[in-house]
């Protein structure tokens, strides 16, 4: 087996784990429902995590897409609610903004070579400002595209259903999983993350690959607020406060490497779906906080991050390597890594 | 007819910061043709690489391919032009599989998305055909620097239009690797491709090139055909002095009475998949060397002495004590050194300075809170720097700023300086030029005559005959001969490897 699905079939392992756990706890706990509602109430985060994937794997970080989830809700509720944009064009015209905002940020973290950290910590404060000169006031969102997008659903047999908010998702799981292992592009990403100065060498488009990659994990943070105005039914400035550490959690979980390079984007989708069922299990539960999600999920965090460790130096693998690497007949290669 | 010239560089310029790393430099290659580019540890070979393929951008001069200037594209623009390089550090992506790094950039499609499994299909050919027979599915991390050196080859040479350009990479092959790699070189310029060569190797350069251009201190020397350039005056061209003749012809071996303890002797020492039992003795006051092939189970044999990894089986005493090591912490308490053959990944701190780099084994070993002071810190780097030659126009500058050769001189000076009883040197002259090679042959000689033992690992026959005292062969993964005195020659030691456990 290689190395690096390890981490991913340790994600599985916990998801299919809680899962069952929480079946054999809760009547009514394995039902379809639950299982389709679990994707419909975290669309909105699978959807940005999925672009924090594209900027961890590309080596980078970003922590502006909580404001922008934000920013975009209020900016979709204005342009509807006081302008009387139809909702598509609000879509289409924050969709549009959001790349170019993304763009801008990869040109200074690439161009200007200013860490990524403190670009986009500054786009965060940038974006959540902005929501509150847009404005103050929760905006509810009245429209009839509204309602008919809330009433969309696609029954599944055992009484579950896929709304909106999960068909979107579903769809940019696929093309970000394609995006990012059948293209150049995504593989670039990746590149990029393994080790950067070898892949100019190598001819890669390094800055092309990482403004693109901001773009695009822009573009998913406001579609990810769409969406999440479809949930809420408003925009408001004070909405997904903190909710980067959650899709930057969700994408460590799901076994991406904090330093780029390795990590797969269905693995994210297990790392949101962790702290989902967690949810789940503490609201059937009905006594414990919901806090304990926060504790759980920070415990989580450690285990993962001390598993990569350990993958990484290798340690795990050694036994697995000794009989690697046979060049020219049957000498065997220095094993020279330990 | 002359044929048609088609990289073509002249007046070329380049400065670093307080380094003028090329100065007026030209060369010329022409169709179908293996140039070798040749001079000493920080002549500047890399830096006129990176200058023509667009790593880095010159600062005046011109560069032309087939009667096209090139100067100043991007890194990317110029692969596209037909130019494709092994650079001299491995420059592949690590956490990619085999595969990838071979296809990065030119993945073949299929409706649309990359096709993985003609890639691998494809990548797997591509190597077998070089005689590497290997998992293509696999990260490239998990295999050794001369497999990965190989795979980079691989890429360079399956990408290469008009141009390829190989920077050291024979640094870490083995004969038979670099055999392979030669046959490859000379079918590509049967293609009427035009091949630059860098190696150090300068048995190398008559082999399989035809001409030569000689660069020193960043500046252009001399270019000429290699039949008219015999090795000795190519030798006084690149260092710019004569050098005394090789004193190989009457080295006097350092021998022990035979009652003589040994400071390290190790029996029945193994390891399943690293190297089987086997008994090793080293004296103070002598060398031991290791010969055998890559891969024969040499450097684990010093990774089994020095701790890093924990022996299955047997017993190590140092001076008829048993110790067994935990950890290469506890080897080095008991006065033992390591400098590994693989030190761009194990040894250099590219961020600190070349006199930090230097000193920090012996800071190491006294402990951080006798700290070495200034007056002595700079001695050792002054005597360093002087007797391996290093090139670096200041002793406080980033290690990571000098040349590839001039960075193992650094490592190898870190561990010459820590003054341990036992010295394990794993292919010290590894990507060093022919001058500094015969100083560090002479300082090994006088390591030893300050009462130190030594145990060098090489693949150079010639070197390990100079340098030892005894010999212990290895092959797949078990001692087989142990030659003394006499017997320590190039012949016999390639007879011994060459037949020995031949069933
Ligand atoms: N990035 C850099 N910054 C500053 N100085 C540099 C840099 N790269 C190279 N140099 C300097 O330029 C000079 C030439 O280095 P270069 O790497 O071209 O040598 P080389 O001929 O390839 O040597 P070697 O045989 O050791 O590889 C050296 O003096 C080196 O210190
Ligand atoms: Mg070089």
């Amino acid at each position: 087996m290689k190395t690096r699905y390890l981490p991913l079939i340790a994600t599985i392992i916990v998801f299919v784990s809680l899962y069952l756990w929480g079946a054999l706890q809760f009547d009514n706990f394995f039902s379809m429902r639950v299982f389709t509602n679990l994707f419909t109430d975290n669309a909105f985060l699978v959807i940005t995590a999925i672009g924090m994937t594209f900027v961890i794997l590309s080596g980078g970080i970003d922590l502006s897409v909580g404001s922008m989830i934000a920013c975009v809700g209020v900016s979709v509720a204005v342009l509807i609610e006081h302008y009387q944009f139809h909702p598509i064009l609000a879509f289409t015209i924050v969709l549009i903004s959001a790349w170019m905002f993304g763009t801008f940020m990869g040109i200074l973290i690439e161009r200007y070579k200013l860490p990524p950290f403190i670009v986009t910590l500054a786009g965060m404060f940038f974006l959540r400002g902005l929501s509150f000169v847009i404005s103050i006031e929760s905006i509810p969102i009245t429209h009839p595209f509204y309602d008919e997008i809330a009433d969309f659903s696609i029954p599944v047999i055992g009484g579950g259903n896929l709304t909106a908010s999960t068909v979107i998702m579903l769809i940019v799981l696929i093309i970000a999983v394609f995006l990012a292992h059948y293209t150049r592009f995504g593989r670039n990403v990746y590149a990029v993350g393994g080790n950067e100065s070898s892949a100019r060498l190598l001819g890669v488009p390094v800055s092309r690959t990482i403004i693109n990659t901001y773009a695009f994990n822009s573009f998913l943070a406001a579609l990810s607020g769409i969406v999440f105005s479809f949930y809420t039914f408003s925009g408001y400035s004070l909405a997904a406060m903190g909710l980067e550490l959650d899709a930057i959690a969700s994408v460590v979980i799901g076994g991406t490497l904090l330093t780029g390079g390795v990590g797969f984007v269905v693995g994210t989708v297990f790392g949101v779906l962790i702290q989902g069922v967690i949810q789940t299990i503490i609201s059937f539960d009905g006594t414990l906080n919901s806090w304990w999600t926060k504790i759980f999920i920070g415990l989580l965090l450690f285990v993962f991050i001390a598993m990569q460790r350990l993958i990484s130096s290798g340690h795990i693998l050694v036994y697995f390597k000794n009989m690697k690497g046979r060049v020219i007949g049957d000498t065997k290669a220095d094993t020279t890594r330990y | 007819m002359e044929p048609k010239s088609i990289l073509k560089v002249s007046q070329l310029n380049k400065s670093f910061p307080g380094v003028k790393a090329l100065s007026q430099v030209q060369l010329e290659l022409r169709e179908g043709e293996i140039m070798a580019l040749l001079g000493g540890n920080g002549a500047g070979k890399s830096t006129l690489i990176k200058c023509i393929t667009g790593v880095y951008t010159s600062d005046g001069g011109s560069i032309s391919l087939s009667g096209q200037s090139i100067r100043g594209l991007s890194a990317e623009e110029i692969i596209l032009k037909g130019i494709s390089t092994v650079h001299q550090e491995v420059n592949l992506i690590p956490t990619l599989s085999v595969a990838e790094n071979i296809y990065l950039g030119r993945q073949p499609y299929r409706f649309g998305l990359i096709d993985w499994a003609k890639m691998n299909t494809n990548a797997e050919e591509l190597l077998s055909s070089m005689k590497v027979f290997i998992d293509v599915t696999a990260t490239l991390n998990d295999y050794s620097i001369a497999v990965q050196q190989m795979i980079a080859i691989a890429r360079g040479v399956d990408m290469s239009a008009k141009v390829l350009i190989l920077d050291e990479p024979t640094a870490s092959l083995d004969n038979k690797e670099v055999e392979q790699l030669f046959t490859l070189m000379r079918e590509l310029k049967s293609r009427g491709i035009g091949i630059v060569f860098v190696t150090h190797f300068l048995d190398q350069v008559y082999d399989v090139c035809d001409q030569i251009t000689v660069l020193r201190n960043g500046q252009f020397v001399a270019s000429s055909s290699v039949d008219e350039l015999p090795q000795i005056e190519l030798i006084n061209l690149m260092l710019g002095k004569q050098i005394s003749n090789k004193n190989s012809s009457g080295k006097s071996r350092h021998t022990t009475d035979s009652n003589s303890k040994p400071f390290l002797s190790a029996s029945n020492i193994g390891r399943k998949g690293m190297i089987n039992p086997c008994d090793v003795n080293i004296y103070s006051g002598q060398t031991l060397g290791l010969g055998g092939l890559l891969g024969s189970g040499r450097t684990e044999l010093a990774k089994l002495l020095f701790g890093i990894v924990k022996p299955e089986q047997g017993t190590i005493q140092i001076e008829g004590e048993v110790k067994a090591f935990g950890s290469p912490h506890d080897a080095i308490q008991e006065g033992l050194a390591f400098c590994p053959e693989d030190r761009k990944v194990e040894g250099i701190i590219g961020e600190l300075s070349v006199l930090e780099n230097m000193v920090l084994a012996l800071q190491a070993k006294q402990g951080w809170f006798r700290m070495i002071g200034p007056k002595e810190q700079k001695e050792i780097g002054k005597k360093f720097v002087r007797s391996l030659n290093i090139v670096t126009s200041d002793i406080n500058k980033p290690v990571k700023e000098l040349s590839g050769g001039n960075q193992q001189k650094v490592i190898l000076a870190r561990w010459l300086a820590s003054g341990p009883s036992l010295l394990i040197l794993d292919e010290p002259t590894r990507g060093i030029d022919v001058g500094a090679k015969s100083e560090i042959l002479q300082i090994i000689d006088g390591l030893c005559k300050q009462g130190m033992a030594l145990m060098v690992i090489s693949s150079e026959l010639d070197e390990i005959v100079e340098f030892s005292d005894r010999v212990s062969v290895l092959k797949d993964h078990n001692m087989i001969a142990e030659l003394t005195g006499k017997d320590i020659s190039t012949q016999k030691l390639m007879e011994t490897i060459a037949h020995e456990g031949r069933d």
